[in-house]
């Protein structure tokens, strides 16, 4: 069972963020985030887990040696008891996951619900997601269910490669090798165009007949 | 002692031999980082219960030491003369560092105590129109005639140094820690 995102079928309809809000050990705080891509020009949302990363920059980063990888892979929340709310781990993320709370002095983030998953259950954002751009589930069942996508979990953040827990799902034509986390930052994203293009190709057909 | 494969490969990617120190005292694992070897328990186990019998030891050469060290010296402070009821005189005694102070409660009574309150070791001032000797730095406050704490952090009572009056004279024989 591996988890899987896929933001093109993201709608941005919050269910994750409520849903994640309702758990007992962080009520009231969401984990997950859900960010526009570009909202000047275009309303296209993505949820944001944490990755889970193999090597974590946020623990490599903490000088208070107080985030730790679990044995089934999952990088938790600070540890309370030693966190001193520095920050480090919020600037240091190269997915920008986890969160500074600092009402209560501590970093929080997405633990892939490790209360659920190891007991065989789906996270809870995945359980509620309509659309399942976020999906929990076996591989075979991925492929089956989105023929055109793969998933990988080979990041590129300036030089650092990144490998992850957690899986994106890119699509098969481009036969990516990774997914380079800073080019959202330089290039915009295509939404409006294409709705515009379709709506002038009408407008020009309207006028010919 | 149980070998736990490290699960996070540090950035450099060099085997866990090459990497400094701090690693294996920071590690990034959870199993790693509450792990505690048997033998580390086993000599921390040791090494409390050889303090515990080598302090029961010490408390007892103390006590050895505390009664060789004999009478305490007898040495006249000042004259009945010299303080009017509800005055007061510091002095030290038994060594130039232990400071005491002597107070005339009434006619008759006097009392003397050790100057060192029993909170932090500031030194306590008289009021014997108050009944008590107050400690200025944390308002600590002890009876006048007893010395026993009666506000503020103190728990334990002054030291009360034993007074005799021979001939118009007072004299320290002695002090007695109090412990209630």
């Amino acid at each position: 069972m591996e988890f899987f995102i896929d933001p093109n079928r993201c709608i941005g309809c919050q269910a994750c963020v409520q849903a994640c809000s309702e758990c007992d050990t962080h009520k009231g705080h969401p984990m997950i985030h859900l960010e526009y891509v570009d909202r000047a020009h275009s309303v296209q949302t993505t949820p944001v887990v944490c990755m889970h990363c193999d090597q974590p920059t946020c623990a490599e980063v903490c000088p208070a040696d107080a985030i730790k990888r679990t044995e089934d892979g999952v990088v938790q929340t600070a540890r309370k008891p030693r966190c001193i709310a520095c920050s480090n781990c919020v600037l240091a993320c190269p997915f920008g996951v986890p969160k500074m709370k600092t009402e209560l002095k501590l970093m929080m983030k997405c633990d892939l619900c490790y209360d659920r998953t190891s007991v065989g259950k789906r996270p809870m954002c995945a359980t509620v997601c309509p659309s399942q751009a976020l999906f929990f589930g076996t591989r075979e069942q991925i492929e089956l269910l989105r023929p055109r996508s793969t998933p990988t979990n080979r990041f590129q953040f300036g030089n650092q490669t990144i490998t992850t827990k957690v899986n994106m799902m890119l699509p098969k034509v481009g036969q990516a090798e990774y997914l380079d986390v800073t080019s959202v930052m330089s290039e915009q994203a295509s939404g409006k165009s294409i709705s515009l293009n379709v709506l002038m190709d009408n407008l020009y057909q309207g006028e010919e007949d | 002692m149980i070998k736990r494969e490290p699960m996070t490969i540090p950035p450099d990617g060099r085997p866990e031999a090459e990497q400094p120190r701090w690693r294996r005292d920071f590690p990034i694992d959870w199993p790693q980082d509450h792990y505690v070897a048997r033998r580390d328990f086993t000599k921390f186990m040791v090494l409390t219960s050889l303090a515990f019998t080598v302090g029961q030891f010490w408390i007892v050469a103390q006590n050895f030491w505390r009664k060789r060290r004999g009478e305490m010296p007898v040495r006249q402070i000042a004259t009945v003369e010299q303080i009017p009821v509800g005055g007061s005189l510091t002095f030290t005694y038994p060594e130039a560092k232990d400071r005491c102070v002597l107070v005339r409660s009434s006619e008759e009574t006097f009392v003397a105590f050790s100057q060192e309150c029993t909170h932090l070791s500031c030194a306590v001032v008289p009021e014997p129109e108050k009944g008590r000797f107050l400690c200025p730095c944390h308002a600590g406050s002890f009876d006048l005639l007893t010395g026993r704490p009666t506000a503020g952090p103190p728990r334990r009572p002054l030291a009360r140094i034993k007074l005799e009056v021979r001939q118009g004279a007072i004299y320290a024989t002695g002090v007695e820690a109090q412990t209630v």
